[in-house]
């Protein structure tokens, strides 16, 4: 069975086709990495699989469940958990904090509006292997705006761990990183547990070949090509259009 | 909004509306007015003509979490609590009664503050639920001869249920959309207090018929109103802080900072929004109902859209996303109504000027800024 199935899906803005008939396939525990120069239509993809944006037609189906169009809080429920190419925190409140409001919704009682939120010691304990997780130090106090950005995206990346999603959708993870907090960040990815299937957009292509078990490109919203990172790299149309801008 | 053409088609479109209004059904004009605005809002948001655009957020300045409760905190509360249980003894009638009414507009002032401050919704709408449960008070006891805490009672579940309806439309939006709509409905709540003659008594307002005793404590007497106040206003800051610090405060906060994370890890952000909405409506409901006892008398103009604006001056005075502050900020908003009015007639004018100040020099609320002095001090 596949975690994540898109069938011809489509999506214009005005005479825009950000997404145009793309289908791809996620088995389990695959890593999936999605290239394409600028302007493909990559993030477009990853907000309409999470349901920031609603599809004009085509379908995703989730372990063969149809979503398409549902909302996002719907969709993060059901499994799908994701990142943002820009940090996406709550900035104001406390690392402990972010990580309680992303745990309580499935291990905690979020209607509760009398006992203390900090009192549950099942999600600090939970919130604790989390940060141990990403290499965050476990009694971190700081608030969220407080910490670097590499630690940011780390924290980001544990707020999307904690709904235990089938599938991770992760939309640049080391945008505006350094190549030490980069190579953390891939060692943080590979280190996860290989049940989990993963959908990444990247833009280093060390990093993605290092990662992916099979690589989509998407260029001016079509699929150009999908296989393994040896199928991909010896592709004609992709080296053309895609690998030769680049280089 | 943002288009010159849609001002002016807009300004017609009101205008069309009342004329028909005014000559087919006088009492509903009014009714129509902001009827049109209210389906323009849930259409199109940006307006009949407005270009889309990204929602303003009506982010409060103040972003720390409530305190969590140390002994420093508690001994603090408790002073505080002293000294306001040993006030009443020290002063006559006439202070007792304007601290009595501080309270009762602290209730409130924190109630929006939930909304506001904590959930990051801007309501211009909120002397609705005030006015619900005022006149919950005066109407029962007026036509059926309730007893006024039983109105009160009442006056909570109908400011509630009016909430919950008036919010399944706003939280469909947020920002200045929010705003707006939540200031269209509470009109025709406004709309109905003052055409409905026959059981609100309209602009001449309506009495409440008996004032109720206190636990066998007669109420006409300011003692005893001084500690009913003091009770509820103890009991609702109280209340409030639990829920604030509670999983589901937590949750409203997180809506507040970023409410498209929240969607992102599962929450259903339009039911919360409007659970939070629902709770600041029953809490200014109270509020309303408590202030009919107090003062005897309710009139359409306690519901009319510039109450809602001065008890956002409350809360931004004090500090909106700071608990305690509100009530600062009505007790600094009623202090100078009273003391500046008997100076001089053009005492909204000095209020004005004080909260445009406060506003540009202290952003985060006179309680938010003094707190963020103390809480750097010992560092």
């Amino acid at each position: 069975m596949n975690v994540l199935r898109v069938d011809r899906l489509c999506k214009s803005f005005g005479s825009l086709n950000v997404t145009d008939q793309v289908s791809l396939a996620i088995g389990e525990g695959e890593r999936h990495v999605i290239i394409g120069p600028n302007g493909a239509g990559k993030t477009s993809l990853i907000n309409q699989i999470s349901g920031q944006i609603q599809p004009d037609s085509g379908l995703i189906l989730l372990q063969d469940r149809d979503i398409t169009g549902c909302s996002p809080d719907r969709i993060s429920r059901m499994g799908v958990a994701r990142t943002f190419q820009r940090n996406n925190l709550f900035q104001n409140l406390s690392v402990m904090d972010n990580l309680r409001l992303a745990l309580q919704i499935r291990h905690g009682t979020p209607l509760n509006f009398f006992l203390p939120a900090a009192g549950s010691a099942a999600l600090s304990e939970r919130a604790a292997s989390l940060l141990a997780k990403v290499h965050l130090p476990i009694e971190d106090t700081r608030l969220a705006r407080q910490l670097s950005y590499g630690e940011q995206r780390q924290l980001e990346l544990a707020l999307a761990l904690a709904s235990e999603p089938a599938l991770l959708l992760l939309d640049e993870p080391t945008s505006g990183m350094s190549p030490s907090e980069t190579a953390q960040i891939i060692a943080l990815i590979s280190a996860l547990p290989r049940a989990l299937a993963i959908l990444m957009i990247e833009h280093d292509m060390e990093v993605v070949f290092s990662i992916a078990d099979r690589i989509t490109v998407l260029y001016f919203g079509k699929v150009l090509a999908t296989g393994t990172p040896q199928e991909i790299q010896t592709n004609d149309r992709v080296r053309e259009v895609y690998l030769g801008l680049s280089r | 909004m943002g288009s010159l053409r849609g001002a002016f088609a807009g300004s017609l479109l009101i205008g069309i509306c009342d004329t028909f209004g005014k000559a087919y059904f006088q009492t509903v004009a009014l009714f129509l007015i902001y009827l049109t605005m209210i389906v323009v809002l849930l259409i199109r948001p940006q307006g009949l003509f407005g270009i889309k655009y990204s929602n303003v957020a009506a982010a409060p300045a103040i972003t720390t979490r409530v305190g969590a409760v140390t002994s420093s905190t508690r001994v603090a509360e408790l002073a505080a609590l002293l000294a306001l249980v040993l006030l009443p003894f020290a002063v006559g009638d006439y202070p007792r009664a304007l601290v009595s009414e501080i309270f009762i507009y602290g209730i409130f002032a924190m109630s929006l503050d939930l909304i506001f401050g904590f959930t990051g919704l801007m309501s211009l709408g909120h002397a609705a639920f005030f006015g619900l449960g005022a006149y919950a008070v005066a109407v029962l006891g007026a036509q059926f001869g309730l007893n006024a805490w039983l109105g009160v009672i009442a006056g909570v579940g109908l400011a509630a249920s009016g909430a919950a309806l008036i919010g399944v439309f706003c939280v469909r939006t947020s920002g200045i959309p929010f705003l707006m709509l939540t200031l269209a409905l509470s009109q025709l709540v406004y709309t109905v207090a003052l055409k409905w003659r026959d059981v609100t008594g309209g602009s001449d307002g309506i009495a409440v018929a008996e004032r109720p005793s206190f636990f066998g404590l007669d109420l006409s007497r300011s003692l005893p109103m001084y500690f009913m106040a003091l009770i509820f206003f103890v009991l609702t800051y109280w209340g409030l802080r639990r829920l604030l610090n509670a999983p589901l405060g937590q949750a409203f906060i997180g809506l507040r900072e970023n409410e498209q994370r929240m969607a992102a890890i599962g929450y259903r952000t339009r039911a919360y929004k409007l659970l939070s909405f629902t709770i600041a409506g029953a809490l200014a409901g109270l509020a309303g109902g408590l202030y009919a006892i107090f003062n005897g008398f309710i009139s359409s103009d306690a519901v009319y859209w510039t109450a809602s604006g001065d008890v956002l001056i409350m809360t931004m005075l004090g500090g909106a996303g700071t608990l305690i502050g509100p009530a600062f900020g009505a007790a600094i908003f009623l202090l100078m109504k009273n003391v500046v009015s008997s100076h001089s007639e053009h005492w909204m004018a000095i209020i004005g000027g004080v909260f445009v100040c406060c506003v540009m020099f202290f952003p985060a609320g006179l309680w938010g800024t003094a707190r963020g002095i103390l809480q750097r001090a010992p560092k």
